[in-house]
């Protein structure tokens, strides 16, 4: 199966260097070559294969990845493509995921890269290791490698020969620079990857086993609890220790200007005393945005820059504009933050279920004064966080406790309320479209504006830590900068991927955050897809069209098609049936207009008297490149659709002149179980060969584009503003508030 | 000392009889599988069985619960030989971060040792009370059903 054309082994100086040349084979190995000798996924950052694989004597084989398990199931993914390429059992691979001091540092675990780029650099590094077997055993028997096989962990050859790649590994081996290409198992041939593979981590979490860092239990280790201002920018004024000091169980109270904290040999003694401390603390408060924050940010200065300029003429036919507006909205968390840190013989260690270990640890070493080589972080798995929450915070927050506590590990947890009140919220927004149609109903020209705040102020520096802000000398964040295009941050998604001839987008970036604000799910797509695609039913309507038909004749890209028939076939979109107070709608997009491909179909029932909105059947279609587990990428759409719905029925940040007012789940209500679908059917399109897309924040803008278009197919009421409020769809519906 | 059944055994706690269940748990007997998630009784994640009853461990402190066995996720089996609702929600991979499931599956399990053959929408119904961030209810919802199944010794 080999693809090897040519090997030379020039032994250096205990070292081994390699060259050979390969054939590609696959697409995924053929983007390797388009990429112009560049290598591959994040091993263009870590050459070394030894950085990502590392065999023992025993043959145990170690795949290190600087990305995190945040509940998405990357640890399963890339197991399976190690065990894959390797040809080996997929029990056979042990995985480490982030630890700075033994993986490569692949940034965060966000923007739904992680199989570009850690699945990239793991499916190419592992095929090159496997190959490099191939040849050392090839020398050692004088045959060619063509002649040998690589299976089960072992090398055979003819005559019933074998050695294990324990054996096959002496000395550094595997410390080469990997080639720009890679003999990568054909798809036809795959044993692992493309199938459905139940994830590692399910076993412990359902049998109370420990999985997460909220149940490490170190020897000795004790509880903290913070006390927050009660709302951001409000300091200290007083406070009084003495009666929190005396409680039983009560070690230590920590204060640096505003930052408090309390610490006791048991987690409620923590609680308890952490109560009297607020109770004994005196605030000077801080400004709070006005109640329309829409308003607001419309009289704030912007950076604008225009992202999509295509000029010409503009349509002569019907035309139409449209506002939109999404409100603050929480990662929210089920699991408060929590971080556990031991300050020990000048080294400190933080462990954290943050999304980067690695600018953790800069903002960590920064906070406490340590150089960075004398901290170490490292991932633990925590409650789901889909973007950047309170998990880096609440590391901040144990690292500097620890460090007055030399020798005690010291877990910190964040309260609930402090979780609603200080994670860093998904940022609220506006967006106005405005096109024009020629006189065959195409689009003949279009305009977008999109007005955001960054979308990431994720820590690095000690200025991004909650700590880092509240602490006597306090570190200045940085100037919050937009995420540049084709990603985009705010504007992400801003681009319409539809054949428009005259277009003009422009995206415009508001430095000054009214409330603290950061990396959630999708980022701007959320809110520019729920718009786009919203208009798109909108202009749909005004040239007398299917919506989905209409999007169809606005499209190149052969799989953005293939999608949306897909979502449509699945969902029985031609033979819908509308009864009376039902509807169905319809969205797609392409993540970051370059990444996965997702369509949502899906039907509604709203009802006249009360204007609560039930959703039955959800379809989706999902094309995230090669998939590499299948149920892995269902599970994650299924959850994309629901949280989505859910942001989109019902969440909305509150506040008054005082605080945030959404301090737990009764006001900052969530979607529960007699609200969600009656089902999801997720239908994934395979594409062995292509490269990995990515999969976890597809979902997020279509389903809430599906679900504002569904409901207008049932009562007409288009709604344009997040959430859907039963008194938003009355209103839309001309019925009068209910008193 | 408060004297607690925890899983079919007797154990003595040396804690503040005001402290809550879920704490003495987490803490003192080293059970991970109850979560601490608002301590308001508003999502669920620290639900266990007391009694035969789903509680919010969060809220209900020991003193009140000498008397009234207590079962947690632990309870019902172990990786090695899993109870029927473990089995279920390995099956369905009816999890995505999970931090919230194991919640989940002891208000199930105590809707589905009254009654056995709750209708789907029962369930949906009984869980309203438990929060999932990561949206995984339709695996949920199956997971539940599949223990169904395999309580009444479906295979």
């Amino acid at each position: 199966m080999s693809a090897v054309t040519r090997r030379e082994f020039i032994a250096g100086s205990g070292m081994l260097m390699l060259a050979f040349s390969l054939a590609p084979r696959g697409a995924q190995a053929g983007e390797a070559s388009h990429a112009g000798g560049k290598l591959p996924g994040s091993l263009s950052k870590f050459p070394y294969l030894d950085s990502w694989i590392r065999i023992g004597a025993d043959g145990s084989i170690t795949v290190f990845t600087g990305k995190c398990e945040l509940g998405q199931g990357v640890r399963t993914a890339l197991q399976q493509i190690a065990a894959e390429q390797l040809m080996v059992p997929f029990e056979r691979v042990a995985m480490v995921t982030s630890d700075t001091a033994l993986t490569p540092n692949e940034g965060y675990t966000s923007g739904s890269n992680s199989l570009k780029d850690s699945g990239t650099a793991i499916l190419n590094a592992a095929a090159q290791v496997r190959e490099l077997l191939l040849a050392q055993a090839a020398r050692r028997w004088s045959l060619p490698a063509t002649e040998l096989e690589a299976r089960d962990g072992a090398v055979h050859g003819a005559g019933g020969r074998h050695a294990g790649y324990g054996e096959l590994v002496a000395g550094q081996v595997l410390h080469v620079e990997a080639q720009a290409l890679s003999s990568v198992v054909p798809p036809r041939e795959h044993r692992v990857m493309g199938k459905s593979q139940p994830r590692v981590d399910i076993p412990a979490k359902v049998t109370g086993g420990e999985a997460y860092v909220h149940d490490l239990r170190l020897p000795g280790m004790v509880h903290a609890r913070v006390v927050r201002p009660p709302q951001p920018g409000a300091t200290l004024r007083a406070l009084d220790t003495g009666a929190a000091s005396r409680m039983p169980g009560v070690l230590k109270v920590v204060r640096d200007g505003s930052f408090i904290a309390v610490v006791a040999g048991k987690e409620f003694q923590a609680v308890q005393a952490m109560r009297a401390l607020q109770d004994h603390a005196q605030w000077e408060a801080g400004p709070m945005p006005p109640a329309d924050i829409h308003a607001y940010l419309a009289t704030l200065a912007s950076q604008d820059s225009v992202i999509l300029d295509r000029a010409g003429k503009a349509g002569e036919g019907a035309s139409h504009e449209a506002t939109y507006r999404r409100p603050y909205h929480m990662h929210g968390a089920i699991g408060p933050s929590c971080a556990v840190a031991l300050f020990k013989d000048g080294e400190l260690t933080v462990w954290s279920h943050g999304q980067g270990m690695f600018p953790l640890r800069a903002a960590v070493a920064e906070l406490v004064g340590l150089p960075k080589e004398k901290v170490r972080c490292i991932h633990r798995e925590g409650s789901g966080c889909y973007g950047h929450n309170g998990a880096d915070d609440a590391g901040g927050d144990a690292a500097l406790i620890a460090m007055s506590l030399p020798g005690r590990p010291v877990r910190v947890q964040w309260m609930r309320e402090q979780e609603h009140s200080w994670e860093p919220y998904g940022p609220a927004m506006i967006s106005k479209s405005r096109a024009t149609l020629d006189s065959q109903g195409q689009i003949a020209s279009w305009t977008y504006d999109v007005w955001s705040n960054t979308h990431s102020t994720r820590p690095g520096e000690a200025g991004g830590l909650a700590a880092g802000m509240l602490v006597a000398k306090p570190f200045k964040p940085s100037p919050p900068r937009p995420i540049p295009q084709p990603e985009g941050g705010g504007d992400r998604n801003a681009i319409p991927i539809y054949r428009v001839p005259v277009a003009k987008v422009t995206s415009h970036f508001i430095p000054q955050m009214p409330l603290r604000v950061s990396a959630l799910r999708a980022l701007g797509a959320y809110t520019n897809v729920f718009s786009l695609e919203s208009f798109m039913d909108e202009l749909a309507i005004l040239a007398k069209a299917d919506p989905v038909e209409f999007r169809l004749r606005h499209l190149d890209d052969p799989r953005a098609i293939d999608v949306v028939r897909a979502a449509a076939f699945g969902f029985g979109w031609d033979g819908f049936r509308r009864a009376p107070g039902t509807g169905r709608g319809f969205a797609f997009a392409r993540y970051k207009n370059l990444a996965a491909y997702c369509a949502v179909a899906l039907e509604v029932e709203v009802v006249r008297e009360s204007g609560e909105i039930r959703v039955g059947r959800v379809h989706c279609a999902m094309d995230s490149g090669e998939a590499v587990n299948p149920d892995g990428i269902r599970n994650q759409a299924e959850g994309g659709v629901v949280q989505s719905l859910s942001w989109t029925l019902r969440e909305a940040v509150t506040w008054d002149d005082k605080r945030i007012t959404s301090r737990d789940w009764a006001r900052y209500p969530m979607i529960r179980f007699p609200h969600v679908p009656r089902s999801i059917d997720v239908h994934v399109i395979d594409r062995p060969g292509q490269p990995f897309l990515g999969t976890g924040e597809a979902t997020q803008g279509p389903a809430a584009a599906a679900l504002a278009n569904a409901v207008f197919d049932a009562c007409g009421a288009r709604i344009r503003d997040i959430p859907f409020t039963r008194e938003r769809v009355k209103a839309a519906m001309g019925l009068p508030r209910s008193s | 000392m408060t004297s607690l059944e925890v899983n079919g055994r007797t154990v003595q706690v040396d804690a503040d009889p005001a402290t809550p269940l879920l704490y003495v748990l987490r803490n003192d007997l080293g059970l991970n599988a109850a979560k601490f998630g608002c301590g308001l009784g508003q999502c669920g994640a620290c639900t266990v069985m007391a009694g035969g009853e789903a509680i919010y461990s969060c809220l209900v402190p020991i003193s009140a619960l000498e008397g009234r066995p207590i079962v947690t996720v632990e309870g019902l089996g172990t990786q090695e030989h899993p109870g029927p609702m473990q089995e279920a929600f390995m099956e369905a991979q009816a999890a995505q971060c999970g931090y919230c499931i194991p919640g989940m599956m002891m208000r199930a399990q105590a809707l589905l040792e009254k009654k056995p053959g709750a209708s789907g929408e029962e369930v949906r119904e009984a869980l309203e009370p438990n929060l999932c961030r990561c949206g995984t209810h339709m695996r949920i919802l199956r997971a539940v059903a599949r223990a169904q199944e395999l309580m009444k010794g479906g295979r």
